[in-house]
């Protein structure tokens, strides 16, 4: 028997276990969610402390970065991220995570080259793209006067 | 009650943009990195067109958290970066506003892995 390429992908979607959206989307949406949440429940509480609004929310991301990297240490982040998806994945628990991860499994390679360039696989994209974004941007109100 | 809603509203749109982010990964085949990219540079020019302060003034840190948040931070440091410093702004604007977080990802990240032990592969 001879199939075109097309059948043959039409036969291995058919044949292929369906992907568990069904149970992965919900997932995500639900710690994601959590996540936020807990966000939101530190927000109120450094604000009733006294904190201003941007200080505060920069309090609540330097803690969530301080949680999300003492659960990776003990291995308890990628074990949540296994069923949350990106749940743990597009908070910013999970760009923490991203640094903290690699940094620890490239300790072995070395300190330098190892551990300290290794933390920025992920991040390092991000953050070359975040900026730049935010500098494009930036001329862009710079020129047009839009400050 | 006065807490619980502002919970509420952080849980549903933080959960929602998280679960736009699985779609991305089931339905395409963007890897976690270029996502983690796309929401950043994607929170830059929603920040930047005025639209994510909208949905952080609704949601909080539902909108603050996801990496969304991060870029529209971005945004907004560059934004009063320029105001106050003219075009040498454009370049610092994103840096400070976001060196408390990326700071504090360096450094815990560096005791983390100093302090842990790396799991092991079996």
């Amino acid at each position: 028997m001879a199939f075109t390429p097309e059948e043959y992908n039409k036969m291995s979607q058919k044949a292929s276990p369906n992907s568990k959206s069904y149970k992965n989307i919900p997932m995500a949406f639900l710690i994601g969610g959590l996540v936020c949440a807990l966000g939101q429940g530190l927000m109120i509480l450094y604000q009733n402390a006294g904190l201003e609004k941007d200080t505060a929310s920069t309090a609540v991301s330097v803690s969530l970065v301080f949680l999300s990297v003492l659960l990776t240490g003990l291995n308890v982040y990628d074990n949540i991220a296994k069923v949350a998806g990106a749940g743990t994945l597009v908070p910013i628990t999970g760009f923490a995570n991203a640094m903290a991860s690699p940094a620890l499994e490239f300790k072995s390679e070395g300190f330098i080259l190892g551990l300290g360039a290794k933390m920025f696989i992920i991040a390092g994209p991000v953050i070359v793209y975040g900026i730049s974004a935010s500098i494009l941007y930036g001329l862009i109100i710079y020129l047009f006067r839009l400050y | 009650m006065e807490i619980f809603i502002p919970l509420l509203k952080a849980f549903l749109v933080g959960g929602a943009l998280c679960a736009i982010g699985q779609v991305f990964i089931d339905y395409t085949s963007l890897t976690p990195a270029r996502i983690l990219v796309c929401y950043v540079v994607l929170g830059v020019i929603l920040g930047g067109i005025g639209i994510y302060p909208m949905i952080i003034d609704f949601a909080g840190a539902g909108a603050t958290v996801p990496l969304t948040g991060f870029g529209s931070l971005l945004a907004k440091g560059v934004k009063e970066a320029v105001a106050k410093d003219g075009l040498l702004g454009v370049l610092t604007g994103g840096f400070t506003a976001s060196a408390a977080g990326i700071g504090a990802a360096v450094f815990f990240s560096l005791l983390g892995a100093l302090i842990f032990k790396p799991k092991d592969k079996s």
